[in-house]
C-alpha cells in the first residue's frame, strides 16, 4: 500500500536523528551547551511518530499493514535498479517502536549519565546517528539499502565503543568490534549480490515472491550467507568475541546498541529473510545450532564473569542464542525470536542502565565483588534491576517468561533435544543473574574505602522504572492484548506443531530448571560469604574468565597465520620486488656513472672524438665504396 | 692545370687545420685553425665545382663563408669574454662544465 496519512512520514523517522546528528556534529563545540538536548528531542520526536504509525496501522486491515514509500531512484546500472524506498510493515514496526522508545529512555537517561563529560555533544551526536542507522536497517525495502543500515550501525557502534578513546583499552576493543563485524558484513554482501544474481533484484517483495524458483543449493548458500551477517552483528558463536570488550564503551551504548537494539539485528536479518530460510533448510538447521552454541557459551561466560556488565554481556549473547534459535525453527519460531527480542530490548536496557546507575554510585567500579549490600542505598536502581532479573530469568507473570517460555515449547515442538538445551540453558541464567543481583545488591557491603554509593538522579531513575514497567507488562500485553502471533504472521508466517510436551509441561519444566538454578545462585552468593578477591575457581571458571577462549581460537587460527602471511609478504615484496626495482635502478646509475667520466670539460678531448668520429665514418665509407 | 691538385691541398689544409685545433692550446691560434679547417672545404668545394662544370659547389662555398663569418663574430666574442674573466686565452683552462 502506498504511504498516505500519518505514513506520508515514514523517512522522517529516519530524518529527525540524522539531523540531529549532523547538527551536533558537524556544529562542533557551538552546539555544546544545547546539543544534548537536541539530541534527546530528535529522538523523542522520532518516537511520538512511531507511536502515531502504530496507532494509525492498528486501524488498517492486517493485509494493507505493509506500506512502502519511495523516496527517489538511487542506484541504476546495467540491470540493477534499486530505490532509497522505505517498507513499513509488521515487523519493521516492533522494531521501530523499540528503537525509537528504548532509545529516547536511553537517552534521556544519558543527560544524567554522562553529564560531567566533556564530550558529551559528541556522544549524543554519535548515539543519534545510530538511531538513524538503525531506523534506515530495519526500514529499508531492500537487501543493499539494508546493507547501508548495517554498515551504519557498525560504524556508530565502533565511534561509541571507543568513545574514551583515551583509554587504549577503549580504543582496542572499538577496533575489534568493527574488524570482526567486517567478516560478518562480507557475508552479508556477498549474499547481497548472490541474491542480485539469482533474483535479478535486492527489493524484499520481489526476492521473497520468486523463492520458489530459485534451486535450494542457492539459497542454502545465501542463507548460510546471512547467518554469517548475523553471526559478527550479533555476536554469535564463531563470531562471538567482540562483545564481552564492547564493554569498555559508556553504559548506555552498551544498553542500546549492545544489548537492545543492535545486536538484535542479525535475528531480524534473518526472520525478514523467512522466505528464504524456509525453503533452505540446511541453512536454517546451521542457524538452530549456532543459536544452541551461543547460548551456553553466553551463559557460561556470564556465569564466571565479575564485571557487572561483561557478565551481562554474556547474558545478551545467550539471550540473542535463545532468538537465533528461535528464528532458525521455521515458522514455529520467527515469531517468537520476535517477540523475545522485543521484551528482551526492554528488561536488558533495564538491567544494563540499571548497572549504570550502580556504577555511577560507586565512582565506576565494576567488579561485582567490591558490591554488595547496594539495596540500603540505592532503592530505585534495585527495585527495577530486581524486577528485570526476574523478567529475564522468566519467573511469570514478568515478560521474560512468556517470551522464553514460547520459545521453550517451539523448540519442543520441532525436537525434544533441543527444548532440553533451551531449558537447561533457563537455568544457567537463573544461576547467573540471581549470582548477579545478590553480589550486586544484597550480602555484606565490600565497597572500596573511597565508595560512597547513592540513589542516581531521577533523570537516569525515571527511565528505569519505565523500562520495569514494560519488563513486567510487556509480555502479557504483547501475547495477549497485542495478539503478536496474528499481528507478525503476515509477514513471517506461523504455524504450530505437535509438541510432546503439553503447555503446561513445558512451563513446569523450565520453571523447576529456573528455580533451582536461581536457587543455586543465591545459596552460593547471598547466604555465604562473597570474598573480594576472586577466588582460583574450576576449569570451566577459569576458562570462562578467559571468554572461554574466545581470544585464543582467533589469535591461533587468524590473527598468528595473517601475521606469518603478512611477513612471508614483506619479505618478498622487500627482497624481490623492491630488489628488482632497485636493481634495475642501480644498473642504469652505475653505468651513467661510468659515461659520464666521458663529459670532462676539457673542450680539445671533445674535439678529439669528433675527428676520430669523423675519421671512422670517412674510412667507413671508403671501405663500403672500395668493397 | 689539374684540378686534383687543389682538391691535394685542401686536403692537405684541412688537415694542418684539425691537427692544429687538436694540439694548440691558445684559442685565438684554435680558432684560426677552425677557420683554416673551413676554408680548406670551401677550396675543395670550389673545385669540385669546376671539375663537375656547375654551380652548386661555389653556391655551397658562399653558405659556408656566411656561416664562417657568423662564427667568427660569436667565437671571438667568446673568446675575448674568457679572456677578460680568466686573463688567459688557454682552452685548457675553462673546464667547469663537466660531470
Amino acid at each position: 500500500m502506498p504511504a498516505t496519512g500519518a505514513f506520508s512520514l515514514i523517512w522522517v523517522l529516519i530524518a529527525l536523528p540524522l539531523a540531529g546528528a549532523a547538527i551536533l556534529l558537524l556544529g562542533g563545540r557551538r552546539t555544546n551547551s544545547w546539543g544534548p538536548y537536541l539530541g534527546v528531542l530528535t529522538v523523542v520526536g522520532s518516537a511520538a511518530l512511531a507511536i502515531w504509525m502504530w496507532l494509525e496501522m492498528m486501524g488498517l486491515p492486517a493485509e494493507q499493514r505493509t506500506i512502502e514509500q519511495s523516496a527517489y531512484r538511487w542506484v541504476f546500472a546495467g540491470g540493477l535498479s534499486v530505490d532509497m524506498a522505505f517498507q513499513l510493515d509488521q515487523l519493521s514496526m516492533v522494531f521501530v517502536l523499540l528503537i525509537t522508545i528504548v532509545g529516547a529512555l536511553i537517552h534521556v537517561y544519558s543527560l544524567g549519565y554522562m553529564e560531567h563529560d566533556l564530550d558529551r555533544r559528541k556522544f549524543f551526536g554519535f548515539l543519534n546517528l545510530f538511531v538513524a542507522a538503525m531506523l534506515l536497517l530495519v526500514l529499508a525495502n531492500n537487501y543493499l539499502l539494508l546493507y547501508v543500515g548495517w554498515e551504519g550501525v557498525g560504524l556508530a557502534s565502533y565511534l561509541l565503543i571507543g568513545f574514551w578513546q583515551v583509554k587504549p583499552s577503549a580504543a582496542a576493543a572499538a577496533k575489534k568490534a568493527f574488524i570482526i563485524n567486517r567478516v560478518g558484513d562480507v557475508g552479508l554482501g556477498i549474499a547481497v549480490m548472490v541474491i542480485f544474481v539469482t533474483f535479478g533484484s535486492v527489493t524484499f517483495t520481489d526476492v521473497f515472491s520468486s523463492v520458489d524458483e530459485a534451486n535450494e543449493g542457492t539459497l542454502t548458500a545465501i542463507g548460510l550467507l546471512l547467518l554469517l551477517a548475523a553471526c559478527g552483528k550479533s555476536a554469535q558463536f564463531p563470531l562471538q568475541a567482540w562483545l564481552l570488550d564492547a564493554m569498555e564503551g559508556p553504559t548506555p551504548v552498551s544498553a542500546l546498541i549492545h544489548a537492545a537494539t543492535m545486536v538484535t539485528a542479525g535475528v531480524y536479518l534473518i526472520v525478514r529473510s523467512n522466505a528464504i530460510y524456509d525453503r533452505a533448510v540446511w541453512a536454517a538447521t546451521a542457524v538452530v545450532v549456532v543459536g544452541l552454541i551461543t547460548v551456553f557459551m553466553g551463559a557460561i561466560i556470564g556465569s564466571a564473569k565479575d564485571d557487572i556488565k561483561k557478565s551481562l554481556a554474556g547474558s545478551t549473547m545467550s539471550q540473542i542464542g535463545y532468538m537465533i534459535t528461535a528464528a532458525g525453527l521455521g515458522p514455529i519460531g520467527y515469531v517468537f525470536a520476535i517477540f523475545h527480542l522485543l521484551t528482551h530490548g526492554v528488561f536488558k536496557a533495564g538491567l544494563f542502565l540499571g548497572a549504570g546507575s550502580v556504577m555511577h554510585g560507586m565512582n565506576d567500579e565494576v567488579n561485582m565483588r567490591r558490591y554488595g549490600a547496594l539495596r540500603k542505598v540505592m532503592a530505585i536502581t534495585t527495585a527495577t534491576f530486581f524486577i528485570c532479573y526476574l523478567a529475564i530469568i522468566g519467573i511469570p507473570p514478568f515478560a521474560g517468561f512468556w517470551s522464553k517460555d514460547e520459545i521453550i515449547h517451539a523448540a519442543f515442538e520441532r525436537g525434544p533435544v533441543i527444548g532440553a538445551l533451551l531449558v537447561l540453558a533457563a537455568g544457567i541464567t537463573g544461576f547467573y543473574m540471581s549470582r548477579m543481583v545478590a553480589m550486586t545488591f544484597f550480602g555484606k557491603a565490600r565497597w572500596e574505602d573511597d565508595a560512597h554509593p547513592h540513589e542516581s538522579k531521577l533523570v537516569m531513575t525515571i527511565p528505569l522504572i519505565i523500562l520495569a514497567i514494560g519488563a513486567i507488562g510487556l509480555g502479557m500485553a504483547l501475547l495477549f492484548w497485542g495478539n503478536i502471533e496474528t499481528w507478525l504472521e503476515p509477514v513471517t508466517g506461523f504455524a504450530t506443531a505437535p509438541s510432546p510436551l503439553t503447555t503446561a509441561a513445558t512451563i513446569g519444566i523450565s520453571l523447576a530448571f529456573v528455580v533451582v538454578g536461581a536457587a543455586i545462585g543465591w545459596i552460593m552468593y547471598a547466604r555465604r560469604e562473597v570474598p573480594v578477591t576472586a577466588p582460583r575457581g574450576s576449569v570451566l571458571t577459569r576458562a570462562a574468565r578467559r571468554d572461554l577462549y574466545g581470544d585464543d581460537v582467533n589469535e591461533v587460527l587468524v590473527v598468528r597465520p595473517t601475521y606469518w602471511l603478512s611477513r612471508v609478504l614483506i619479505w618478498f615484496d622487500r627482497s624481490w620486488v623492491d630488489g628488482f626495482v632497485n636493481g634495475c635502478a642501480d644498473l642504469v646509475g652505475g653505468i651513467s656513472g661510468r659515461l659520464r667520466r666521458y663529459q670532462s670539460g676539457f673542450a680539445r678531448s671533445y674535439a678529439l672524438s669528433m675527428v676520430g668520429g669523423a675519421v671512422v665514418i670517412v674510412v667507413a665509407l671508403v671501405l663500403v665504396r672500395l668493397s | 692545370m689539374n684540378p686534383g691538385n687543389y682538391i691535394l691541398l685542401s686536403a692537405v689544409l684541412f688537415s694542418i687545420g684539425a691537427i692544429g685545433v687538436l694540439v694548440r692550446r691558445n684559442a685565438i691560434v684554435v680558432f684560426m685553425c677552425v677557420e683554416l679547417m673551413l676554408n680548406a672545404a670551401n677550396l675543395a668545394f670550389v673545385s669540385f665545382a669546376r671539375m663537375n662544370g656547375n654551380l652548386d659547389g661555389q653556391t655551397v662555398a658562399f653558405f659556408v663563408m656566411v656561416v664562417a663569418a657568423a662564427e667568427v663574430v660569436v667565437g671571438l666574442a667568446i673568446i675575448v669574454q674568457i679572456f677578460r674573466t680568466r686573463s688567459s686565452a688557454s682552452i685548457d683552462e675553462p673546464n667547469l662544465l663537466k660531470y
